[in-house]
This record gives structure tokens, sequence and C-alpha cells, in this order.
């Protein structure tokens, strides 16, 4: 049995101790890790409409954001794997993050990740486009998980009002 | 002809074959327009000596950023805003906002894209924040936050030279659409990234005492400051610029941080002929019908309907081209209507590239033919977010100019 435990910034914590409480001894766990290749592509985007400017290639912030991603995806998954405190593999990707996550869980019989928007109350908008596209579009169960302990019942909102 | 040079130009400054400079077809091109007589030795030179002194205060200005950048002060602002906004997410939006503003309005769009965008990725990664949000901010902040003073993008300066407004005159009139420009991005970010930004707060970081450089960041106050008394005083405020990079110039070279070859070389020469290569060709279009055109579309007047048409007129040319060649088009036309059409142009030129993603369609439509089999990544919430945001900020930054107009008498 293969779990994957999709890291993103500030919530794979809440992942990694997901895997760690549900996820039996007997499981290989993968932590993904997907460096999103939007953020380079904004910055090259910037630089080209610098009309004029593009001759000096090695000021390309585009090129920066790269290196720094890179090195940031390192520190997230060996954090990861220390929390967990058991044997894992650890998988980095980049791309389009939600495809390349639907495409790494092909063969995985459990996908666990963490729900995006305000943790402080029930309700929407939960789901990031890239995590509702996820969810949307796994192959395999999804476990859901809240990034910190789960608001209480009464902040769910009201039903919308009668037509 | 001259049209044919200005696309062949324009074209190969978006392909840049080989990598070459974009001044190596400009300045020849420039070469053709006056040697075929298409403009005349002497009006190819006025509009070099008008554009010279605008290329000058530029270099000063991109020197000045470079060496702000070099003596760390894009990455104490970044500590700074890490330590303000550690276990505070909510709080990174607006810092950055405020970051990105200042840094375009003092020391030009190129300096948000360039120095400061990976300083606000390496930032909002530290803090475990999903980085996109604020990499569009500076994106889109680089354009929207340049409206405020000439130095803020060189659309700016070029309209400052053919307006006569000054430095002051301008930043007065051009404050609260800057205010109102801005505010539209903020609304328009917390309503697009709303799952992105309302996320959990992260662990506070341990706290890294940021190291502010304080002479460099008094050098650049003592810079705007000298750009509002030789304002005053009648002189050109380039020389302010000027003061401020040979000042910082000589404390990194006395310091061996720099080279003489290193702040020679972030002046962008190449950058600057090419510059002044475009606006010899430009004058060649407008000298053979294009101004004629232009008179004809542009609206007379500054009322509110005509301040409108020419902000989004000039806001689809930069599209379709890019603002730096729009600009040098619609300026002389829009100047003899007077202050409001000229600063309407700048309305349009500076936060219309938000659009396009790279700043103009023909640049888009070439990275597209590069990346032929690999789409451009998040170019569709790229355009929805310019969507949500242009129309607006161009129509809200627009009245708020109207308004200044109305106040102020012009």
């Amino acid at each position: 049995m293969r779990v994957v435990a999709w890291l993103t910034e500030a919530t794979w914590p809440a992942v990694v101790d997901a895997a760690r409480t549900w996820v039996p001894e007997a499981a290989d766990v993968t932590l993904l890790y997907v460096t999103g290749d939007e953020p380079a592509a904004a910055a090259h985007g910037a630089f080209a409409g610098l009309l004029g400017r593009g001759y000096r290639h090695a000021r390309d912030p585009g090129s920066q954001v790269e290196a720094i991603s890179a090195a940031a995806a390192a520190d997230v998954l060996v954090a990861a794997e220390q929390r967990l405190a058991r044997s894992a593999t650890r998988l980095e990707r980049h791309g389009r993050i939600e495809r390349e996550v639907v495409h790494a869980v092909a063969d995985a019989a459990l996908l666990i990740c963490a729900r995006d928007g305000d943790p402080n109350r029930l309700g929407p908008h939960s789901l990031a486009p890239p995590t509702r596209f996820v969810v949307d579009h796994a192959p395999c169960p999804v476990l859901l998980v809240w990034p910190q302990p789960a608001p209480r019942i009464d902040t769910l909102p009201p039903p919308p009002p009668h037509p | 002809m001259c049209a044919t040079l200005l696309v062949v130009v324009l074209g190969f400054a978006v392909v840049r074959p080989r990598g070459w400079p974009e001044a190596v077809a400009a300045a020849p091109a420039a070469a053709v327009v006056v040697l075929s007589g298409a403009v005349s030795i002497s009006a190819a030179w006025a509009e070099i000596r008008r554009l010279l002194p605008v290329v000058g205060f530029l270099a000063a200005v991109l020197v000045l950023a470079q060496l702000c950048a070099d003596e760390g002060l894009f990455t104490a602002a970044g500590e700074v805003v890490a330590r303000v906004c550690a276990g505070q997410s909510r709080r990174l939006l607006p810092a950055l906002f405020v970051l990105a503003a200042v840094t375009t309005a003092v020391l030009s769009l190129d300096a948000t894209v360039v120095l400061l965008t990976p300083v606000v990725f390496a930032t909002a990664t530290r803090l475990r924040s999903r980085p996109m949000p604020y990499v569009y901010a500076c994106t889109h902040l680089a354009n929207t936050a340049s409206l405020l003073l000439p130095v803020s993008n060189l659309t700016n300066l070029l309209a400052l030279a053919a307006s006569g407004l000054t430095f002051t005159h301008f930043a007065g009139l051009m404050a609260l659409p800057w205010l109102v420009g801005i505010a539209v991005e903020y609304v328009a970010f917390r309503l697009f990234f709303r799952a992105e930004l309302d996320g959990p707060v992260p662990a506070p970081l341990p706290a890294r005492r940021p190291a502010v450089p304080t002479f460099t960041l008094a050098a650049v106050a003592l810079t705007l400051a000298g750009f509002v008394v030789t304002s005053l005083l009648g002189i050109n405020p380039a020389w302010a610029a000027l003061a401020g990079a040979v000042l910082l110039a000589v404390r990194a070279l006395r310091g061996k941080r720099t080279t003489l070859h290193g702040v020679l070389g972030s002046t962008s020469p190449l950058f600057l002929l090419f510059v002044l290569s475009l606006g010899v060709i430009v004058k060649g279009v407008l000298d053979h019908g294009l101004d004629h055109a232009l008179d004809t579309v542009l609206p007379d007047g500054s009322s509110l309907p005509a301040l409108l048409t020419i902000a989004a007129l000039a806001a689809v040319l930069a599209n379709l081209v890019n603002n730096l060649p729009a600009v040098l088009a619609l300026l002389p036309t829009a100047a003899a209507g007077g202050t409001g059409p000229a600063l309407a142009v700048l309305i349009g030129v500076n936060i219309g590239p938000n659009l396009t993603y790279v700043g103009s369609l023909a640049t888009l439509l070439w990275r597209r033919v590069l990346h032929a089999h690999d789409t451009e990544p998040g170019l569709a919430r790229f355009t929805l977010l310019g969507l949500l945001t242009v129309p607006a900020g161009l129509a809200a930054a627009t009245v708020a100019l109207w308004c200044v107009l109305r106040a102020t008498g012009g």
C-alpha cells in the first residue's frame, strides 16, 4: 500500500501528522512536494515585458526564483521526513502543481492533503484552485485534513435565504 | 518605410535572435530613417537632444537602484517584512504591497521587476506562505505603482519632458491616481487569491535582526529630497539622481564592493541607445501620417470622457506593441492637448500592460511560439487577474486624475 502525503508551504506539518496518525506502519509513505512553475514564469514574463533590457539575461529574476524554489522544496522535504519520524520516499516534482500531484498519485492507495482558506471557520473558500483540481481528479481516496485544529461547529455559515 | 522599420525593430527586440542586444537592430534602423531623409538630420538631432536628459536621468536611477541592491537594501527590506509578518500571514500582502509600491515609485519599475521580485519570493518562501500572490503583486505593482514620480517609469520621464511639468507638480497630480490604482489592485488581489491568502498562520520563524544599510537608505532619502529641491529651484532633477548615484558609487568603489565597470554596466548603455534610436524611428512614423491619424482618434480636452478614452486607447496600444513605443507615439499629440491628456496616456500605458502577462501581445505571441509544446504556466490565471484589475484600475485612476485636475485647475 502506497500513501502519498502532498506537502504545501504552510500546511505540510498537518499533512505529516495525519500520515503519522492514520497510515499503518506497513504502508509505504511518499512525501510529495511540487514546485509550481508559475512564480518563475511570472518573473520571467515581467522581465520579458521590459522592452530593450533583455540582453542582460543574467539579470532575469525568473532564474533566481527557480533557484530559491529548488532550495525551499528540499528544505520542506527534509523537515517533513524528520517530523514523520519513519522512513519515507521523498518525491520532488515541478510543473503545474495540480497536474503533477494527480500524476504522482496514479498508483497510490491514498492521498493525504490539507485544505486551504481561513482555518478559523467552517466553510468556503476552503480549496485554492490547485487543491480543488486535485480533489476533483485524484484517482484514489483523498484524506483532506485541517491544517490546524478544526474550528467549532458554530462557525458554520447560515443557510442561504430561500428564493 | 518608417512604420516597417518600427515593426522590424520591435520584432527584433522581442525575438532577440542569438540573444543580440535590441540596439543592434534599432540603431541601424534609426540611421536608415535619417539617411533616407524620412527624418532630417537636424530633426533627428533635436529628438536625440530632447531625449538625452531623459535617458541620462534614467541611467542615474538604474545605477542608484543597482547600488541599493548591492548594498543589501532590498534584502534588508525583505528581512524587515519577514520579522513583521512572522506568524501573521495576513500582514504579508499589505506589507509587500507597501514595499513594492515604494520601490517602484522611488527606484523605478525595473528595480521592482529585476531586484525586488526574487527578494519577495524568498521572503514568502521563508514564511512558508504560498508565493504566487506576492510574485504577482510585484509584477502588477511594477506597472500600477509606477504612476507616482517621473523616475518611476521611463514613460513618465518622457511625459515629463513632453508636458513641461515640474517634478513636484507631476507627483502632486499623480499622487491620488497612484493611490487609487494601488487600492484597486489590493482589493482585487484579496478577492482573487482569498483561498491562498486566508491560509493558516505558519509558526513564527526565529527572528533574524536585519542589517539595514542606513547609509544607503539615507542616500535614497536625500536623493528624493533633492528631486523636490531641484524642482523648486528650476534645476533638472536628473542632477539629484546623478548626485545620489555618485555618492553611493564612490562609497561602494572605495569599499571595493563594486567596480567602475560594474557601475557603468548598470546604466544599461545599450538600452539607452535603444531608447534614443526608437525615439528617432517613432518620430519618422509620426511625421509620415501617424500624427494626423492620432489627431483624429484622440479626443480633445480634459473632460472625463476624453481622459477615459485616451487612457483606454493608450492601454490598448501598449498591449498591442509595448508601452515604450506606445508612449513615444501618443505623447506628442496628447501633450499638445494639455496636461490632462498627457497624464491620461501615462495611466493607460503604465497600468495597461498588466493585461497581457509580458506587457504586450507581440511578446506574448512570440513566447507562445517559443513554448509551442509547453503552454505558458498560469497564463489563464494571470489574464483573469488582469481582466479583474486593469479596466477597474484604469477607470478609477483616470477618474482620480480628473478630480485632481478639476480641484487644482490643471
